[in-house]
């Protein structure tokens, strides 16, 4: 009966130590709303008592029936028979347990059916749901969609469209991508048009959906004819019905139990979501935020299951007279995994609070700037939580995707030929970590997202806070390596800013944004080693390893190496 | 509508059994297991939900046993219950089947007017499926042992499958009634997420009492009806309350007696071939027969 919230000694940890004092208090809009709703909590003690309680529901539906099921929905797959998607049967009984669990609602206010969860908290729940079955976060992490519904969306669509994904009767899926507009989303061309009383209408195609067979759709559509860029694009939301065909469904390398939809929209009415023209450059983008931290839970539990199966099978597996565990390369390659996760979920939950403030502070801004209160406190710190969150978000969701890619490897590797086969876990694992560093912006383009925070030092005042503070006993000497990184850091960052030549900094922004992560993941770390006596071993590997790591970085951007990229055609065009 | 009564247990954790947990003796230690809902009880009120949700109703989920049993009852309203109730007194102690199905007898009338009562096939620890039968022959009614499915009420005539050697029959009976229910009749409903927030602290009065430790008993009558009030009070049933008679209760109202209980120790010495042939069948089954494994 394993329970994937509780069996988790590192994720009890980050949970025992969130401070969400501040966020909970806005969400529960200071605990007023538990006269209304017997579920609401009536202080911050029985927040976090409802919190853990739900996430160990989670867990235990988890561990209990979906990861059983994972093989079999790897297995089954999504399928599409007369324009109908059916998910795989493991995925049918999934989703319906969900919604018998009321967990579709996770973010959701109390008054719309939901629980009213701060988004860290549902952030620790994808993680945990994706361990068991990373196509599944596909459905239980699209809550986003309503997100969106509920911040954009006027009253009537809160209530008309919020209550049905609750329920867990309505899913949903957002509808960006298009064959001409992948990682340039201002190519959008699908059609949104309007008739004589107003109605609009949407005409076009749309790829790559993932979930694109749920019934309430999210269309970024140009409603200004003739425009080119994203200020003529609009935010639309539609049901799904016989004016959307599903073309095809995609035949995939990983999460078979997602299906990945062609969708043709046959002047489907839809209705507008918030202001025309701001599709794209307000919702969408504010959508980014908690789309990509979404992705970052599923690879980070993706990474929690490769890193078990691979212990698992390196205590058992004997070779040599002894079990391989005891082969200090084998050993080694478990504690940099090991060391890795605990590194990633550091950041995550830091990522996700800095959204959570970012989210609530904005919340709270607007609604007293509608009753006509002063707002300018809230509206400063969401601002201060957002230039952070810029920078957090697509640093974890490189960082965390790419090393779900490496774990879910070494996983593998460690396995030998074992691992190879169809019957290991660990297979279908490296299969669906593949897809966490490519969806919802790919790792070059978190880094593009990331390097303007990175070469303004952002958090230049954070580190120097840092770089004063006393740590204890042994925990001064790896500070002092923190140091000797930044060091490392500003030099760095001088060198590139000299060259005063933007292709430069583009090709360097990789180096440089590694860079951040080290610094930024290593004062996590270090800090939690203050409070557990585990964790220094943690902060040990981590930040000797960041260390080695940052002067590689320092290497490649200092000695040339980049310079032939003026010569790249010379080198790439040889038959 | 259909008011369903179902009796649950708290039974020792068996799924999960570690090293120190069984004694020397044969027992099991039961303070080193975990204690949860016996899985055929939870199956039995999966039932109930199904039947409510199909034909409207309510559903009371019922436990005979010490207080901390109040924990399963929690579970039992996390599901989806209506209500809980708690059957407790130190009185109880060591009844078996006999006693256990007069006392859950004598509360089921005292809840109140049912048309079905659900119980487990039999509960993990004493596997002995005698409780949910007795229960029936106390309160006179119909029962139908070993259900797999209910296939339906009409005019207040339930159908329902239920599992006999080397296969199954369909069966109908008058309501009210009480089933007994096996583990693969349903899979039971997840805890649903609200209920858990709203029901969490939902209390028995053996619980409040705990809580107003050192206070009056006015104290403690304030806090009943607050809990009451609140929809969180788990009503606890008491032989007092119940009215019953102590010679029919506990050990006194037992007459099983445990004889012995033995450690039995599997082992194996060596096996036989037996040559596929009539005379080595013939020789295999006087043997079986002389070692009195047969006849």
């Amino acid at each position: 009966m394993p329970n994937y919230f509780l069996d988790n000694a590192d994720i009890q940890f980050h949970f025992s130590r969130l401070d969400l004092r501040e966020i909970a208090a806005m969400q529960e809009e200071n605990y007023t709303q538990a006269k209304e709703f017997p579920e609401a909590p009536v202080d911050y003690d029985d927040a976090m008592t409802n919190y853990r309680k739900v996430l160990e529901v989670v867990g235990d539906l988890a561990g209990n029936r979906i990861a059983p099921r994972a093989a079999g929905v790897d297995h089954d797959g999504a399928t599409l028979a007369d324009g109908k998607v059916s998910y795989a049967p493991g995925t049918q009984r999934n989703v319906r347990e969900l919604g018998q669990a009321e967990l579709m609602g996770l973010i959701f206010p109390h008054t719309y059916d939901g629980l009213n969860f701060p988004f860290t908290i549902y952030m620790m729940a994808v993680e945990v749901m994706a361990r068991a079955d990373a196509s599944l976060m596909n459905i239980f992490g699209l809550q986003d969609i309503g997100d969106t519904i509920k911040k954009f969306g006027t009253e009537k669509q809160r209530r008309q469209y919020l209550p049905e994904f609750s329920a867990g009767v309505s899913t949903g899926a957002m509808a960006l991508t298009e064959p001409d507009a992948g990682s340039d989303l201002q190519a959008v061309k699908l059609q949104a048009y309007q008739n004589g009383d107003g109605t609009w209408f949407l005409r076009g195609v749309k790829r790559f959906i993932t979930n694109g067979n749920g019934e309430l759709l999210l269309v970024l559509a140009r409603s200004e004819p003739g425009t080119k860029d994203g200020r003529g694009l609009s935010l639309f939301v539609c049901r799904s019905g016989k004016t959307v065909k599903i073309r095809r469904i995609e035949n995939k390398l990983g999460i078979h139990g997602s299906p990945t939809c062609e969708l043709q929209f046959n002047d489907t009415p839809a209705e507008l979501l918030g202001a025309r023209k701001f599709g794209l450059i307000k919702y969408v983008f504010d959508l980014m935020y908690r789309a990509r931290m979404g992705v970052s839970a599923q690879a980070l539990g993706i990474s929690q299951a490769a890193y078990d199966e691979a212990y698992r099978y390196a205590k058992d597996r004997v070779q040599f007279g002894k079990p391989i565990v005891s082969i200090p390369a084998v050993a080694n390659m478990l504690i940099e995994m090991r060391v890795t996760l605990e590194a990633n979920r550091s950041l995550f939950y830091s990522a996700a609070q800095c959204v959570d403030r970012k989210e609530k502070y904005e919340e709270l801004a607007e609604r007293l700037k509608s009753e006509g209160k002063p707002f300018a406190e809230e509206a400063a710190k969401a601002k201060q939580a957002a230039r952070v969150a810029n920078l957090l978000t697509p640093m974890t969701k490189y960082v965390l995707t790419e090393s779900s890619n490496r774990i879910s490897y070494d996983a593998l590797q460690i396995h030998g030929g074992t691992g190879y086969m169809k019957e290991f876990r660990v297979e279908r694992l490296a299969r669906d970590a593949r897809i966490t560093n490519i969806y919802e912006g790919t790792s070059q383009l978190q880094i593009v997202a990331a390097s303007g925070q990175v070469t303004n030092d952002i958090l230049r005042e954070y580190f120097d806070d840092k770089e004063a503070k006393n740590y204890r006993g042994g925990l001064v000497m790896l500070a002092e390596r923190l140091k000797e990184m930044r060091h490392i850091f500003k030099t760095c960052l001088a060198y590139v800013m000299g060259k005063r030549d933007q292709s430069f900094v583009d090709v360097a922004a990789k180096d440089l944004v590694d860079l951040y992560s080290y610094l930024y993941v290593g004062y996590l770390v270090l800090d939690e080693a203050e409070e557990d006596a585990r964790k220094v071993f943690i902060a040990n590997r981590y930040i000797l390893s960041a260390l080695s790591q940052s002067r590689k970085c320092a290497e490649s951007i200092t000695n040339g190496v980049f310079s032939d990229l003026l010569h790249a055609e010379k080198i790439l065009n040889v038959n | 509508m259909i008011s369903s009564i179902v009796l649950v247990k708290q039974v020792p954790d068996t799924a999960n059994i570690t090293g120190n947990v069984m004694q020397e003796d044969g027992t099991v230690n039961r303070a080193k297991l975990p204690a949860v809902l016996n899985h055929e009880d939870r199956v039995a009120l999966e039932l109930a939900l199904q039947v409510k949700d199909q034909y409207g109703g309510a559903v009371a989920a019922v436990s005979m046993g010490p207080p901390r049993a109040s924990d399963i009852l929690r579970e039992c309203l996390y599901m989806g219950a209506d209500s809980a109730y708690l059957v407790t007194d130190r009185k109880f102690a060591g009844a078996d089947t006999l006693a256990t199905s007069y006392v859950l007898s004598e509360a089921i009338r005292k809840i109140g007017p049912f048309d079905l009562v659900f119980a487990g096939r039999q509960a993990i620890d004493g596997d002995t499926a005698q409780v949910g039968p007795q229960t029936a022959e106390k309160l006179g009614i119909p029962q139908i042992t070993y259900v797999d499915a209910i296939l339906g009420v009409k005019n207040r005539v339930l159908t329902a499958r239920h599992r006999i050697d080397g296969g199954s029959e369909v069966v109908t009976c008058k309501l009210p009634a009480l089933l007994t229910v096996l583990k693969d009749a349903a899979e039971p409903r997840p805890f649903k997420a609200r209920r858990v927030m709203a029901f969490k602290g939902a209390k028995s009065l053996l619980e409040l009492e705990k809580m107003a430790e050192g206070n009056s008993l006015l104290y403690i009558d304030k806090l009943v009806h607050e809990f009451q009030s609140r929809s969180m009070f788990i009503p606890t049933l008491t032989m007092d309350d119940l009215q019953l008679d102590p010679a029919r209760c506990g050990v006194q109202g037992s007459p099983t007696k445990v004889y012995k209980v033995e450690s039995v120790v599997l082992t194996s010495d060596g096996r036989q071939s037996v040559p596929p042939t009539k005379e080595g069948l013939g020789s295999l089954i006087d043997q079986l027969l002389a070692d009195h494994i047969l006849g």
